[in-house]
């Protein structure tokens, strides 16, 4: 058994530390302080918002701040069962609720007229086009996952402290990124059929189901088998019951643009 | 419209036998394991593949479903032959690729799991058949109708 603990120091530099536990916490907390800010502009100019996307987005962002803040970002160090549980919470379930929580959209609400068509200048830019590509997303993802599990980076996480905060930025970003190019909640100016995203979402939820048997079979180093057990079995149902979400309002989206004439006259 | 009855009704079919293949062997009756060590590279790529398709083609069926309810097409001897079909194949397939041939797992760890095979292999291919005639008849109806 290649278990190994690691060394616990007080030392600010620690990689699990207050110091980086609250460097991870800090976007999380802007970006909340933010979207408050643009909901109280854009509810000046007497536009209403759905009280929903204002929960997404607060339940999204305390979920993404239980995984990197306190206990669970302490026992996540040390546990890899807790570290799958953190996962699933920064890097699917937080970037599905404030996907839906329509961020970008409030903030267009909120700037003023030239602003705002300078940010959708930029979204408009191709480099943004190929990012939400969802095959650029999914290799993005999921192929940072397998990076992560299957070579030494899952190790050497544990041992710097700008690996560590990088990878969690990443596991999140990701996470948000392979949720918008799979469904399209704010406005999207390089859309994609949903044919085509459907079949990459497949193969996206398979490389991840198959990621999580390899490393219920196969631990990534530093990890006892026990743990890589349980974490892969989370990983593997836990990422089937988020995705089943996203499949569901993919699929929703796609009925509701195939209505019937007679259908939509009787909504 | 007859296509899209009896594609609703197979997707649905293939969903559902994979869910519940999931819920009652693996979660009820835990004959069968998540990973066995003679378990295949390409086994668990195709769990891998088929896992994330039985999601999709299970709420994908129903989606289609309802999109024919509202269009008022909705034909249930061809929608339920359909579901019965893809439930067979999927079955058959699981039952010799994935568990003979890729070897993801057996249906259960006993000595004489050979029965097991046989029950489970014999019930799929009795489903394709159930399937295939229920969407004959229904071809067979509409051409009744046709005729009169």
């Amino acid at each position: 058994m290649n278990h190994q603990h690691y060394e616990h120091t007080s030392s600010l530099t620690d990689v699990g530390g207050v110091f980086s536990q609250i460097l991870l916490a800090i976007p999380f907390v802007v970006a909340l302080i933010l979207y408050i800010i643009a909901l109280v502009v854009s509810n000046r100019r007497g536009r209403g918002w759905a009280i929903y996307r204002t929960v997404f987005m607060i339940v999204g962002i305390c979920l993404a701040l239980i995984s990197v803040i306190g206990p669970l970002a302490v026992k996540a160090h040390m546990d890899f069962t807790y570290h799958m549980l953190g996962h699933l919470l920064l890097g699917m379930l937080a970037p599905l609720l404030i996907a839906l929580s329509a961020p970008m959209t409030l903030l267009l609400r909120a700037l003023s007229v030239k602003n705002a068509k300078r940010l959708t200048r930029i979204l408009r830019l191709k480099i943004v086009g190929f990012f939400t590509d969802p095959i650029v997303a999914s290799i993005l993802n999921i192929g940072g996952l397998w990076v992560l599990y299957r070579t030494e980076l899952y190790m050497a996480m544990h041992e710097s402290l700008l690996l560590h905060l990088i990878i969690h930025m990443h596991v999140f970003l990701a996470g948000y990124l392979f949720t918008i190019s799979l469904i399209y909640i704010d406005p999207v100016p390089h859309r994609r059929t949903y044919m085509y995203r459907t079949i990459v979402f497949i193969f996206a939820l398979a490389g991840h189901g198959i990621l999580s048997k390899q490393i219920y079979a196969y631990p990534p180093a530093g990890v006892p088998i026990h743990e890589a057990q349980s974490g892969g079995m989370l990983m593997y149902y836990g990422g089937d019951v988020i995705d089943a979400v996203i499949i569901v309002i993919l699929f929703y989206q796609w009925y509701q643009s195939r209505a019937p004439r007679s259908a939509v006259a009787a909504t | 419209m007859k296509k899209r009855n009896i594609w609703a009704g197979a997707l649905f079919g293939i969903g559902a036998i994979a869910f519940f293949d999931e819920l009652v062997f693996h979660q009820l009756l835990q004959w069968h394991h998540f990973y066995d060590w003679s378990t295949s590279e390409i086994g668990i790529i195709s769990d891998g593949l088929f896992g994330a398709f039985g999601w999709f083609a299970t709420i994908g069926g129903l989606f289609l479903l309802a999109d024919i309810k509202r269009r008022k097409g909705f034909n249930s001897l061809r929608f339920w032959g359909g579901v019965i079909l893809g439930a067979g194949a999927f079955q058959l397939y699981d039952g010799i690729i994935q568990h003979k041939i890729l070897r993801i797992h057996q249906i259960r760890y006993v000595d004489n799991v050979i029965i097991y095979d046989l029950v489970w292999n014999i019930s799929a291919a009795v489903m394709i058949i159930i399937g295939i005639v229920m969407l004959r008849r229904a071809s067979k109806k509409d051409r009744g109708e046709e005729a009169v």
